[in-house]
């Protein structure tokens, strides 16, 4: 049985060697998207959050929820800033044409 | 339903990785956003299937109240406010993989092993770094700070201590699994973020921002490889390189080391080396009626934008006089610095703003080339970008930058405000030049007094 952390890890190795070879592709002029769009992405942060927002021992307010709470709040504040903000960039460098 | 949901991650992350890939044209751009949303809603969804005895009301209301409060800043943020957007929000992940990390150690229905420990332990103390590094980096950038670097005597040595001391409080928490050592590692990571980019000037914030894009995906990672759950590894891992590249590139652009831009001390640096090369000297310089005149007898014009630009909000008159150029037959276009603006590609968000063409907006490796055969440079708000100096002068602070070569053109038109220093303070020989004209002004101003004069 192979541990988990070297499934994580093998896991994590090929995503970071994914990452470079995909964001090396992103034309400099949407950099700045890129930097939004990573920001939403980074939201993803929230399923950690989500999982500590759970009933421990029949108590549904707990230190561990209430600080998944406030992640979650957190991560959703990235995660629609993030991919709202890009949607509104993108945009700009859409409607060229007149 | 385990295997259901491992599979529903898999399609997230892979529809992230698409988000990504998508912004290699602005066309595929798009279609590339929606699928990082759909993303985004399976793996909310999917977690929330998986999940044993969630509750319901909490999570909602938070999703709601953050989404409301992210929607808002989305569609009010101006775009010359984004990189303290993006900087505020970097901060936003690094709290959150601290909380998710010290609700996981008070979470009393789990035993952590020794591995999952380390794991909080690294993913707690990048969240904290991140956090208050990401805070005081958008206190620089909106200027609530001041955007100067502090420095003093011990400083590196200070950060070694520091740094020496959180992991000591996590080698305890391991051993002793003492909360109070967790918090304390937390505490003191949270200092250290401030004690790493206090140092770092203004100049260096594009690297910075850069920098802390890629320490948030590496927080989201390390929280990842704690909960075993690969949709957070995944993202957190292609953000990590997505931010490390962006800051391997405006180092570049800028000709400095990761390393001498952490370590600091950028501005003191120029002080010495500018004051050197200063004495009097002679410019030309000219009302906007005469650029208005060159330009509009030109064949070819390239403009050069800078963050200065921005600041006196002139792109929309730039677009309107360019567009007049173009109707004469001038063949316009814009040269982008890497740095031109406060973030990478900030200044081509400006100009697309401003519904500058896109493709009439080329980047410093496809143009540099072109500048010889140019017979104006319109220089706006730029300064240090175009200093021959980078190229010629082996004492200059910025010798070795790559530069937009306006010099090489047949004209140089330079709009300014006065004969002072740049950013980076230091004088620009390309003032000085026979076929320099500066037209001083603020920017705005002069730009809208082009647009009169290009009228006829």
């Amino acid at each position: 049985m192979v541990d988990p952390f070297i499934t994580s890890f093998t896991i994590f190795v090929l995503a970071v060697f994914v990452g470079y070879h995909v964001v090396w592709n992103v034309t400099p002029a949407l950099h700045t998207p890129l930097m939004a769009v990573t920001n939403a992405i980074s939201g993803i942060i929230i399923v950690g959050a989500m999982l500590q927002v759970v009933d421990i021992n029949g108590s549904e307010l707990s230190v561990t929820s209430v600080l998944g709470t406030i992640g979650i709040f957190l991560a959703s504040i990235n995660i629609f800033g993030g991919f709202l903000v890009t949607q509104r960039m993108l945009d700009m460098f859409k409607k060229k044409k007149k | 339903m385990e295997n259901l949901s491992a599979i529903l991650y898999l399609v997230a992350a892979v529809l992230f990785i698409l988000a990504l890939k998508g912004l290699s044209s602005p066309t595929s751009a798009i279609q590339g956003n929606r699928y990082g949303m759909i993303g985004m809603l399976i793996a909310v969804v999917t977690t929330f299937l998986i999940m044993d005895k969630p509750v319901l009301a909490l999570i909602a209301g938070a999703i709601v109240a953050g989404g409301a409060i992210g929607a808002w800043k989305a569609k009010t943020v101006e775009m010359t406010g984004m990189p303290e957007l993006v900087a505020a929000m970097h901060s936003l992940v690094g709290l959150s993989a601290v909380l998710i990390a010290v609700a996981a150690i008070f979470h009393t229905g789990v035993e952590h092993t020794g591995v999952q420990k380390i794991e909080l332990f690294i993913g707690a103390f990048i969240g904290a770094i991140t956090f208050t590094a990401s805070v005081v980096a958008y206190g620089k950038l909106s200027g609530k700070f001041g955007a100067k670097a502090v420095n003093f005597n011990g400083q590196h040595l200070l950060n070694l201590v520091l740094a020496l001391a959180m992991v000591g409080f996590g080698v305890m928490y391991f051993l002793s699994d003492s909360h109070a050592a967790f918090l304390m590692m937390v505490a003191i990571a949270l200092v250290l973020g401030v004690t790493l980019i206090i140092p770092i000037g203004g100049a260096d914030m594009p690297v910075v921002v850069s920098m802390l894009n890629s320490y948030s995906g590496w927080a989201a990672a390390g929280i990842g490889f704690t909960l075993n759950n690969p949709v957070l590894i995944i993202a957190g891992a292609c953000v990590g390189s997505s931010g490390a590249i962006l800051s391997y590139i405006m180092c570049k652009a800028m000709n400095r080391s990761i390393v001498s831009v952490l370590l600091g001390g950028f501005g003191a640096e120029v002080a010495t080396g500018g004051a050197a090369a200063s004495g009097p000297k002679n410019y030309k310089s000219g009302s906007a009626e005469d650029a208005a005149f060159l330009m509009g007898n030109a064949d070819s014009v390239i403009i050069v934008p800078g963050y200065g630009l921005a600041v006196s909000r002139a792109q929309h008159a730039l677009q309107e006089f360019a567009e007049l150029l173009s109707e004469k037959g001038v063949n316009v276009r814009y040269a982008i610095h890497p740095v031109a603006g406060r973030m990478p590609g900030h200044m081509n968000v400006l100009l697309a703003e401003a519904e500058v063409p896109y493709e009439q907006v080329q980047e410093m490796e496809e143009i540099n080339s072109d500048f010889a055969n140019t017979d104006v440079v319109l220089v706006i708000g730029a300064n240090d970008v175009v200093n021959p100096a980078a190229q010629k002068d082996k004492a200059s602070p910025i010798y070795g930058m790559p530069i937009l070569e306006a010099h090489k053109a047949r004209t140089v038109i330079v709009v300014k405000r006065s004969m002072n220093a740049g950013y980076a303070g230091l004088d620009n020989e390309l003032f000085y030049l026979d076929k320099t004209m500066m037209v001083f002004g603020d920017a705005k101003k002069v730009v809208e007094e082009l647009v009169k004069g290009g009228g006829h």
